[in-house]
C-alpha cells in the first residue's frame, strides 16, 4: 500500500459518497442548488472552527474553549456595535486580536505548566463563557448596514444561494490545507502529533509551536464567531454550547487520528459536509425525531475510530512483516 | 485511617472552611441551622443537599481519573438512568424494580465505556465522548421527547425526603463515599487502581489484571452516575432528557481536580473530591447570596482551575520546593546566631 495514512481519508470520502447516493435514491429533490447552498451556509461556522480544531488535534492536543469563544465573539461584536459607532471591520480586527491572544495565552499555560490541554482549555471555556455572560445575558441584535453587505449572496441556477460565508468557509479550508501541508509550522504540527520528544530532538521549538497552535485555533474560533454573527444577525451568550464536541466529531469523522500525527484538513471538510448531510436527511425524512441525529453521529464517530484502529493495526502488521 | 485521611484532605478542608468563614463574614445568617419538623434547615444543609449530584459523580470520576482516564458521559448517563426510572415508575413497575432498572442501566453504560477503553483500546476521551453524544439521544428515545413526570411518593422521597434530620441526598453521597473508601482502602483495590493509573504496562507485567480493573472502574462511574440520576430525577419528579445532568461532568471533573487528584493518574482521594464538590457548591451559594449575577460563577471557576493547575504543575514543583527550602534556610539562619553566641 502506497501511503497507509491516506486510507482513513479514502474511507471518509467513500462513506460521504455512499451517504450522497443513499440520499439521492431516497430524496432526489435533495440535489437542488437550494439545499446544497443552504448546506454550505448552515455549516460555514462549523467548518471554520473545525479547521482550527484539526490543527490542534493533529498536534496531539485538544481545544474545548472554541464554542464559548464563538459565543463571546457574537456578544462582543453585537454589544460594541450597539454601544459605539465603530465600523464592523475595526471591531472584527479588535476581536480577532483578542481571541488570538486568548488562544496564545492558553497555549502558553499548556506549555509553561506542562498540564494537559484538556483542563487548560476547559478553564478557557469557563472564562470565555463567563465573559460572554458578563457582557450580555440576553440576545443582542445586530443591525448595521455593513452586515447587509456581508449577508449577500449569489443566485445560482435553480434559485440556490451561494452566500459570502459559504465561500469564506471554502477559502478557509484551502488556506488551512496550505498552512498544514506547505509551511514549516504545519510540519512542526505533524511532528508534535507524532511524538513530543522526537519533535523536540528534531529541533522544533515546543514552546513557540504550542503557543502558535492554540493562537491559530483561537483565531479560527474568532473568525467562526464572526461568521456565526453574520449567519444569525445577533450575539447570544448562550449560543454554540457543545460546538467544540461537534467540531471534534467532524475532525474524527474526517479521518484525523485523535492521538495526533495523522490526518488531513480536507478530511475535516468531508466530515463537516457529512454531518450536515445527516441533518438535511433527517429534515427531508420528516418522520425521524431530531435526536436520532445525535445517535447517528455517535455511531459514526465510533465506526470511524474502530476503522482507524483497524487500519493502524494493519499498517503495523505490514511493517513488521517487512522487517521480519 | 481517619487521621491519615484528614491529613491528606487538609488543604481542601482549609479551603472549604475559609470559604464558609468568608461568606459568613458578609452574611452572618449563612451559619443558621434550625430544627423544623424534625429536619435540619439552613444554608449549609442546602449546600450539602445541592452538591449531591456532583459529589456522587465525583466519587466515580475520581476512580476513572486515577486510571489516567476521563468519563465525559456521566451527564448523559444521568439522563438515561433518570429516564429509565421515570419510565418504569410510569409503566407501573413500582419503586423497587424502577431503582434496579436505573442502576442496571448505569452499570451497563459504564461497562460499554469500560470495554471500549480497556478491550478495544480507544482513548477514554473519545470513548466517553461517543456515549455523551449518543446517550442524550438514547435518553430522548426512552422519554419519547417529553418530560416524563411521576407521582410516586417513594421515588420523590429520594430527592426531597429526610432521614434522621438530614436530607436523603446527603445520606446518599455520604454513604456512597464511605462505602467506596472502605472498599478501596481496606482491600488492595485502591492500590491496584493507583498502580494501573501510574503505569498500566508495568502493572500488567506485575500481574495486575488491568483490563478487568479498567472495566470495573468505568462501571463504578456509571453506577455513581445512576445514583446521581436518581437524585436529579427525584428532585424535580420528572425526567428531562435534554437538561438532566447537562454539563455536570465538567463540574465533577473540576471537583476531582480541586480535590488534588492529578489528571495524569495515580494516587487518589475520594474524600478530597467530595470536599471539592462541596467547595464548588459553596462558591455557587456565596455568589447567589452576594447578589452577584450567576455569570460570575464561571469566571471564578476558571480562576480556580488556573490556581490549581499552577499548584499541581510539575514544572513549577521545583520552584515551590526551592521556595520552601529558602524559607527553611532563613528560619534556621535566624536561630543559628544564638547558638554561636554561647560559644566562647
Amino acid at each position: 500500500m502506497k501511503n497507509p495514512r491516506l486510507l482513513p481519508l479514502y474511507a471518509t470520502i467513500a462513506i460521504f459518497l455512499l451517504a450522497l447516493v443513499i440520499c439521492f435514491i431516497q430524496f432526489p429533490n435533495m440535489f437542488s442548488t437550494r439545499v446544497l447552498g443552504n448546506l454550505l451556509t448552515d455549516n460555514a461556522y462549523l467548518g471554520i472552527v473545525a479547521v482550527g480544531m484539526t490543527v490542534v488535534i493533529l498536534s496531539g492536543g485538544i481545544d474545548l474553549s472554541v464554542g464559548s469563544v464563538i459565543a463571546f465573539t457574537g456578544v462582543f461584536i453585537a454589544v460594541v456595535l450597539r454601544d459605539t459607532g465603530l465600523h464592523p471591520m475595526i471591531v472584527f480586527a479588535m476581536l480577532l486580536s483578542i481571541t488570538t491572544l486568548f488562544g496564545a495565552a492558553m497555549g502558553g499555560l499548556i506549555h509553561g505548566l506542562a498540564m494537559p490541554a484538556f483542563i487548560v482549555t476547559l478553564a478557557g471555556m469557563f472564562l470565555a463563557r463567563g465573559a460572554a455572560y458578563m457582557l450580555s445575558i440576553d440576545s443582542v441584535p445586530i443591525a448595521h448596514d455593513f452586515y447587509d453587505l456581508l449577508q449577500s449572496y449569489v443566485l445560482l441556477p435553480g434559485r440556490g444561494r451561494l452566500t459570502l460565508i459559504g465561500v469564506l468557509m471554502l477559502l478557509v479550508f484551502v488556506a488551512g490545507m496550505l498552512i498544514v501541508h506547505k509551511t514549516r509550522f504545519g510540519t512542526a504540527v505533524y511532528a508534535f502529533g507524532g511524538g513530543e520528544a522526537t519533535a523536540r530532538l528534531m529541533g522544533a521549538r515546543q514552546g513557540r509551536v504550542t503557543v502558535a497552535i492554540y493562537a491559530f485555533s483561537g483565531f479560527m474560533a474568532g473568525l467562526s464567531g464572526i461568521v456565526f454573527s453574520i449567519y444569525t444577525s445577533s450575539g447570544y451568550s448562550l449560543a454554540t454550547v457543545g460546538t467544540e464536541l461537534t467540531a471534534i466529531a467532524a475532525v474524527v469523522i474526517g479521518g484525523t487520528l485523535l492521538t495526533g500525527g495523522a490526518g488531513y484538513v480536507f478530511g475535516t471538510l468531508i466530515g463537516v459536509l457529512t454531518m450536515g448531510l445527516i441533518q438535511v436527511y433527517i429534515v427531508f425524512d420528516g418522520t425521524l425525531s431530531s435526536w436520532w441525529t445525535k445517535i447517528v453521529i455517535g455511531v459514526l464517530v465510533l465506526s470511524f475510530i474502530l476503522l482507524q484502529k483497524a487500519l493502524v493495526r494493519l499498517a503495523q502488521r505490514g511493517n513488521d512483516s517487512v522487517h521480519a | 485511617m481517619i487521621v491519615s485521611t484528614l491529613r491528606r484532605v487538609a488543604p481542601q478542608l482549609i479551603t472549604l472552611f475559609a470559604l464558609i468563614v468568608l461568606i459568613t463574614l458578609i452574611f452572618p445568617s449563612f451559619l443558621n441551622l434550625t430544627l423544623a419538623d424534625g429536619r435540619l434547615v439552613g444554608p449549609l444543609v442546602d449546600v450539602a443537599k445541592r452538591s449531591a449530584p456532583v459529589a456522587l459523580l465525583a466519587i466515580g470520576m475520581t476512580l476513572v481519573i486515577a486510571t489516567k482516564g476521563i468519563d465525559l458521559s456521566v451527564g448523559a448517563i444521568i439522563a438515561i438512568c433518570g429516564a429509565s426510572a421515570a419510565w418504569a415508575v410510569g409503566a407501573g413497575y413500582g419503586l423497587g424494580p424502577a431503582l434496579v432498572i436505573a442502576l442496571a442501566a448505569g452499570i451497563a453504560c459504564g461497562l460499554w465505556n469500560g470495554v471500549l477503553v480497556s478491550v478495544v483500546g480507544i482513548q477514554p476521551f473519545v470513548a466517553t465522548l461517543i456515549l455523551m453524544t449518543a446517550g442524550r439521544g438514547v435518553a430522548q428515545l426512552i422519554t419519547e421527547g417529553r418530560i416524563l413526570t411521576f407521582i410516586d411518593p417513594g421515588f420523590g422521597w429520594i430527592g426531597s425526603g429526610t432521614l434522621l434530620g438530614l436530607p436523603v441526598p446527603v445520606w446518599l453521597w455520604l454513604m456512597t463515599g464511605i462505602l467506596m473508601a472502605l472498599l478501596l482502602r481496606r482491600t488492595a483495590l485502591g492500590m491496584l487502581i493507583e498502580a494501573v493509573g501510574i503505569n498500566r504496562r508495568a502493572s500488567m507485567l506485575s500481574g495486575v489484571n488491568a483490563r478487568v480493573l479498567l472495566i470495573a472502574v468505568y462501571a463504578a462511574s456509571g453506577f455513581c452516575a445512576a445514583l446521581a440520576g436518581l437524585v436529579v430525577t427525584a428532585d424535580i419528579r420528572g425526567a428531562d432528557a435534554n437538561n438532566a445532568g447537562l454539563w455536570l461532568e465538567l463540574d465533577a471533573i473540576l471537583a476531582v481536580v480541586i480535590g488534588g487528584n492529578s489528571l495524569l493518574g495515580g494516587r487518589f482521594s475520594i474524600a478530597a473530591s467530595i470536599i471539592g464538590a462541596l467547595i464548588i457548591q459553596t462558591i455557587n451559594a456565596g455568589i447567589l447570596l452576594g447578589g452577584f449575577p450567576p455569570e460570575y460563577n464561571l469566571v471564578i471557576k476558571a480562576a480556580l482551575v488556573v490556581v490549581i493547575l499552577v499548584l499541581q504543575s510539575p514544572n513549577l514543583a521545583g520552584h515551590f520546593g526551592f521556595l520552601r527550602d529558602v524559607i527553611r534556610a532563613r528560619r534556621e539562619a535566624a536561630h543559628a546566631p544564638q547558638v554561636q553566641e554561647t560559644k566562647p
